[in-house]
């Protein structure tokens, strides 16, 4: 997708992949209560890029695990493909995870030990359906998969996952969810834990990943000029709640909401100057 | 020019495996820090940014061992010295350090104060506790900390908090370099802000006289120091002054990692990002050309076979590339 469309698409009329209403999920009873999202409605349209930013506590991956049927929320109700979804035993968990599939912080330990790179690939053939498939064509899938994150298929067979670097791993994992096409991808804060030009690179897959697939990509982040520059609605959590979402130029270059503003002003920028001023009214609160 | 406080000149140390093969992780650093100056320096994962604060502080420990090279602190060469008397005499009071994982530094039996006795009687083991309370108090004031926190556990403190009053209490003896190793990488946003402003506080106050800034987000490193240098496999790949390095760098590398900044600013979601493809070389064998070669666009086969010298242009600046400056701006401004 080129910028121009990337910037003015209006997600809006296309179908709804992903919904909430007034999901909740409260920790502990009593006086030792603890409500890490808080009634929050959303709608994730088809090929949508979503970016959910929040500070450390805000309830971010407390959602995203919801969202993935790692844990029920409390109240409310989440709509997959506007049905409300059902992931009451493990069977239907498993169908549902064929719609959704994650990528994690920490890729060093998203891959099992024992498995080696080809068969992390092969199982995600497997798992489309295609186990009837020949070997050469089982191959050329892989391949290209491996191309498509611009890894060498042929230098990783018979590798183990600890033998690539986190940059590699994590462009293994994008490979993997390339086999699986799934209708959403949820990336919890995937380049954390990576420097800046592998940073760059992982973004660039993420958004040619959507675009070749037209999938829904949700993506959770702390840093807000990531989320601007990677994602088409930005929706900001503080407290469990949405404070503010709209689009990404919208609600990054005009924020309504003071605390949107404060997390925008506490980033350092380049053209504009660091105002280091605002922390002595934050000590003082 | 103003005063030398921290002078490297022809660093190198290397990493000692467990298969005796030895790893060149800081080969032939050098570089000055004014008094009154702060230097940055930016570069990827495994570059050898902290084994360069790690060297700085004579901390050489197996497997990190010392090769050759001179580091003068305000005109003391502490090279060659045995890490416990560095311990003894330089750490805390000539050069102090914050190190990446500073939140988890502090012990969780103990109270902050007692840190501050530590530090303070290794230099001085005659001072009185009441005296060592009245000079942490003080301090702890101006930082604007509250001082009660000296009679808490770290476990109390929040994560910022910790942070802080590990920077408190690592520059209690007004030592002349701090030498911050990400100090803010595990903190949000608000909190990160509070960390910078006290180190700048601390600077302006003329607590720490200078200071080393090591992080690999550029835009951090480009508000908080003066001079920025990047470096790549063990190496300086370019030095100059802030301004210089995010809006007009020079090496390949540097202006690479210069693209990928990402800020929330308008005209950041237009611009294309700056990715480079390829991993560090392995630095048991380091190439004998130009170490970033593998990995240029522009790379040709002389860059592969000939060392290249760090090579000064402009005010002050040095980059490491067999191009000359005008033909690479050339490059990148055709692009």
């Amino acid at each position: 997708m080129s910028e121009e469309v990337r910037n003015n698409t209006d997600f809006e009329n296309k179908p709804l992949c992903l919904s909430g209403r007034g999901v909740t999920k409260i920790f502990g009873f009593g006086d030792k209560k603890t409500v890490a999202v808080d009634h929050v409605d959303f709608d994730f349209h088809e090929g949508e890029f979503v970016s959910i930013v929040g500070e450390s506590g805000s309830g971010k991956t407390t959602l995203s695990k919801m969202l993935l049927g790692l844990s029920n929320q409390t109240e409310g109700q989440i709509l997959f493909q506007g049905k409300p979804r059902d992931i009451s035993s493990g069977r239907k968990k498993k169908e549902y995870w064929k719609g959704i599939q994650a990528i994690f912080q920490d890729p060093f330990s998203s891959f099992n030990t024992f498995q080696k790179v080809d068969n992390v690939l092969l199982d995600c053939i497997n798992m489309r359906g295609g186990k009837s498939l020949s070997k050469k064509e089982k191959f050329d899938m892989m391949t290209e998969a491996c191309n498509f994150v611009n890894l060498k298929f042929a230098e990783l067979t018979n590798k183990y996952p600890f033998e690539l670097s986190g940059g590699q791993m994590q462009r293994l994992m994008i490979a993997r969810i390339f086999l699986l096409k799934p209708k959403i991808l949820l990336a919890d804060e995937p380049t954390s834990m990576v420097d800046a030009c592998s940073r760059a690179t992982i973004l660039d897959m993420l958004l040619n990943l959507r675009d070749e697939t037209g999938m829904t990509v949700i993506f959770i982040t702390h840093d807000i000029g990531l989320a601007y520059y990677i994602s088409d609605t930005v929706y900001i959590m503080e407290h469990g709640k949405f404070v503010e979402y709209g689009k990404a130029d919208e609600v990054i270059l005009q924020p309504k909401a003071a605390y949107t503003k404060r997390l925008i002003s506490d980033v350092p920028k380049i053209h504009e100057e660091w105002d280091l001023s605002t922390v002595d009214q934050l000590s003082e609160n | 020019m103003g005063k030398a406080m921290l002078e490297v000149r022809n660093l190198k140390t290397k990493y000692v495996t467990r298969f005796h093969e030895d790893v060149y992780a800081v080969d032939g650093v050098s570089f000055t820090i004014e008094e009154g100056k702060s230097l940055g320096i930016a570069g990827e994962s495994g570059c050898g940014k902290s084994t360069l604060a790690l060297s700085m502080m004579g901390y050489y420990f197996p497997p990190l061992h010392y090769i050759s090279g001179d580091i003068i602190i305000d005109g003391k060469n502490i090279s060659g010295m045995k890490p416990d008397d560095v311990r003894k005499t330089i750490l805390g009071s000539e050069i102090a350090y914050i190190p990446q994982a500073a939140m988890n530094a502090l012990n969780p039996t103990q109270k902050i104060i007692r840190f501050i006795e530590d530090v303070i009687r290794a230099h001085d083991p005659k001072k009185d506790k009441k005296e060592i309370r009245e000079i942490a108090a003080a301090r702890f004031k101006e930082l604007g900390l509250p001082p009660e926190t000296l009679d808490k556990h770290a476990v109390e403190l929040s994560g910022g908090m910790k942070q802080r009053t590990v920077i408190a209490v690592s520059t209690i003896l007004n030592p002349k370099v701090l030498i911050a190793d990400e100090p803010s990488s595990a903190l949000d946003v608000t909190s990160q802000k509070m960390v910078i402003k006290m180190m700048k506080e601390l600077m302006e106050k003329g607590y720490i006289k200078s200071m080393l800034f090591i992080t690999h987000e550029l835009p951090l490193l480009y508000n908080v120091t003066d001079d920025i240098m990047v470096m790549y496999a063990g190496q300086i790949v370019e030095k100059g002054t802030a301004q210089e390095m995010v809006f007009d760098p020079v090496h390949p590398y540097a202006h690479g990692l210069m693209d990928s900044i990402l800020v929330p600013e308008e005209g950041t979601r237009g611009q294309k990002l700056g990715a480079i493809p390829g991993a560090p070389p392995n630095l048991k064998k380091p190439p004998d050309g130009c170490r970033f070669a593998e990995r240029c666009k522009y790379a040709c086969a002389d860059c592969r076979y000939t060392a290249i010298p760090e090579k000064p242009f402009g005010d002050g600046r040095m980059y490491r590339c067999l191009k000359d400056v005008d033909e690479l701006k050339e490059v990148y401004a055709n692009e």
